[in-house]
């Protein structure tokens, strides 16, 4: 009887052999590849979140500069601009803010900076204060008449196109083009100096159109004429005809 | 013949009772690497960094309204100066895409130089137009994250706050995650060589202040803070707008929010 040392095959003891030496190696060039903490919490190197939050901060955020410039900080607050960061315009301040004698912000003066967000863009979201500024005041710097701090308009605007220059277009374009806003919309005074807390009103019923359109309406005989009665009468006018332009089709 | 069916019901037996003891081997085996990922997760728990943040007490998102953006680019910009991004076109951590979807229901979805500048518009539009609004993109910080996932080495992780970071230091720069990225969101760093994204601005975040992005939003079309505490802007956002998520089919989890998301946007 051979004894079981003697049964195993020449082979397998020298295949072993290697298989124990590739072992050992690769353990060594496992442990050392990968970094000490590699691992620790996850499947990854721990101390790389240490190196990650070491980066240098650069926008000192909008609470500091009230520090210093409480003045100008204090007027921004009641003004259109006051969730607008100073940052924004005057850029990153960390650096400003650690030696505010040798470092200097940057302040846009030139035109072409508040049309950044000002410029008529058809994609802004309407009620956004846009303007067209080739025809704006050409060539004048904004800040000679608008205080960024607290902008407003220079003067209290007369006429509705100063801001709401799109409809003003297009209703010059359309059958209403002689008629006023001011038949539609109820405009307080206050409007024109806070236009969005006193807002101008609009018309809610399809009785009001009807005031010109409907059969028996005492008013001029070449205005188109509706039966209210039967011409929709499950909807306000103003869903199928745009008032400002009520040829559209 | 009876021995030999003898001899076989014995093997049988005894390859069962083989079986049996090489499953119980095997699943011994996997006891410590279960106990170890509990220890560590326990471990991570108590984890608190150098500048006294402990990332397991947090968890970070962001919401984006899409009706307040303005196309401005001011968050592009402040970007690439708080994270050091090359300032050439197609490095960016965020960017703002314009949408223009036509009464033919064509729709052209740019983005110039990431709208750093802003955007330019045709004079004339050569059809009408029936929508048209921007929307700011970012990394969406996925709870489920394919970069993460397709890594090699293990040098992009999702951080115990969520937020998915890149250790540029061990990155090989094969770029693996950039192309597993379904929201385009990585870039190669032309100088480092290595990938790179969106962080939430951890720098920043982790030392109470918020991403720059949202900082400078003049509109505060972008709202950061907290997902799972009450007190949170973010959560009030949540609760006051309708929300959409980018790609939910790919069940990859967001954590950057829309309000107002049009189904033109992908």
């Amino acid at each position: 009887m051979k004894s079981l040392w003697g049964k195993i095959p020449e082979q397998i003891p020298r295949l072993s052999v290697l298989l124990v030496i590739l072992v050992v190696l690769f353990i060594v060039v496992r442990s050392r590849l990968v970094p000490p903490d590699f691992g620790k919490y996850g499947h990854y190197r721990a101390s790389a979140v240490d190196e990650i939050i070491s980066q240098e901060i650069r926008y000192a955020g909008h609470e500091v500069c009230a520090e210093c410039h409480d003045d100008v900080v204090g007027a921004k607050k009641a003004g259109y601009h006051k969730n607008v960061a100073c940052e924004v315009c005057h850029g990153p301040a960390v650096a400003h803010t650690e030696d505010p004698g040798s470092v200097e912000l940057r302040a846009p003066r030139a035109r072409r900076y508040c049309p950044l967000c000002h410029e008529y863009r058809p994609s802004r979201p309407t009620g956004f204060p846009q303007i067209v500024s080739n025809s704006h005041n050409p060539m004048k710097p904004c800040i000679t008449c608008h205080d960024p701090h607290d902008p407003k308009p220079p003067v209290t605007p007369k006429e509705c196109h100063a801001c709401h220059g799109a409809i003003a277009r297009t209703k010059s374009l359309s059958h209403h083009v002689y008629v006023p806003c001011t038949r539609c919309h109820e405009t307080p005074d206050e409007h024109k100096v806070r236009p969005r807390i006193v807002v101008a009103s609009k018309p809610k019923t399809r009785e009001f159109c009807g005031e010109c359109h409907a059969k028996d309406a005492p008013s001029e005989k070449s205005i188109p004429r509706v039966d209210l009665a039967t011409h929709g009468e499950r909807y306000v006018c103003w869903q199928c005809h745009y008032p400002h332009l009520p040829e559209a089709r | 013949m009876m021995e030999s069916l003898k001899d076989k019901s014995k093997n049988s037996v005894a390859r069962r009772n083989f079986i049996k003891k090489l499953t119980f081997f095997c699943t011994s085996l996997l006891i410590p690497s279960f106990v170890n990922s509990r220890e560590k997760s326990e471990k991570a728990k108590k984890w608190v960094l150098t500048n006294g943040y402990s990332p397991a007490e947090h968890y970070w998102g962001m919401g984006v309204a899409i009706n307040k953006c303005i196309g401005c680019g001011r968050c592009v910009d402040a970007c690439k100066r708080e994270n050091n991004v090359p300032r050439e076109p197609f490095f960016f951590k965020t960017w703002v895409e314009r949408y223009r979807i036509f009464k033919d229901s064509e729709t052209i979805v740019d983005s110039p130089n990431g709208a750093i500048n802003g955007f330019e518009y045709p004079r004339v539009e050569k059809k009408a137009i029936i929508r048209s609004f921007f929307v700011p993109k970012l990394c969406n910080q996925c709870n489920n994250p394919p970069c993460v996932q397709v890594c090699p080495v293990g040098a992009t992780f999702k951080a115990e706050d969520g937020v998915v970071l890149v250790d540029s230091n061990y990155c090989i720069g094969c770029g693996y995650c950039i192309q597993a990225c379904p929201y385009g969101a990585r870039y190669l760093h032309p100088v480092t060589q290595t990938a790179d994204k969106c962080t939430f601005c951890y720098h920043r975040i982790t030392n109470k202040m918020i991403p720059a992005c949202v900082e400078v939003c003049p509109t505060q079309a972008r709202i950061f803070g907290e997902i799972k505490k009450k007190a949170s802007p973010l959560v009030r956002f949540m609760r006051m707008n309708k929300i959409g998520i980018l790609k939910p089919s790919l069940n990859t989890e967001p954590k950057v929010y829309y309000a107002n998301l049009d189904m033109e946007v992908k």
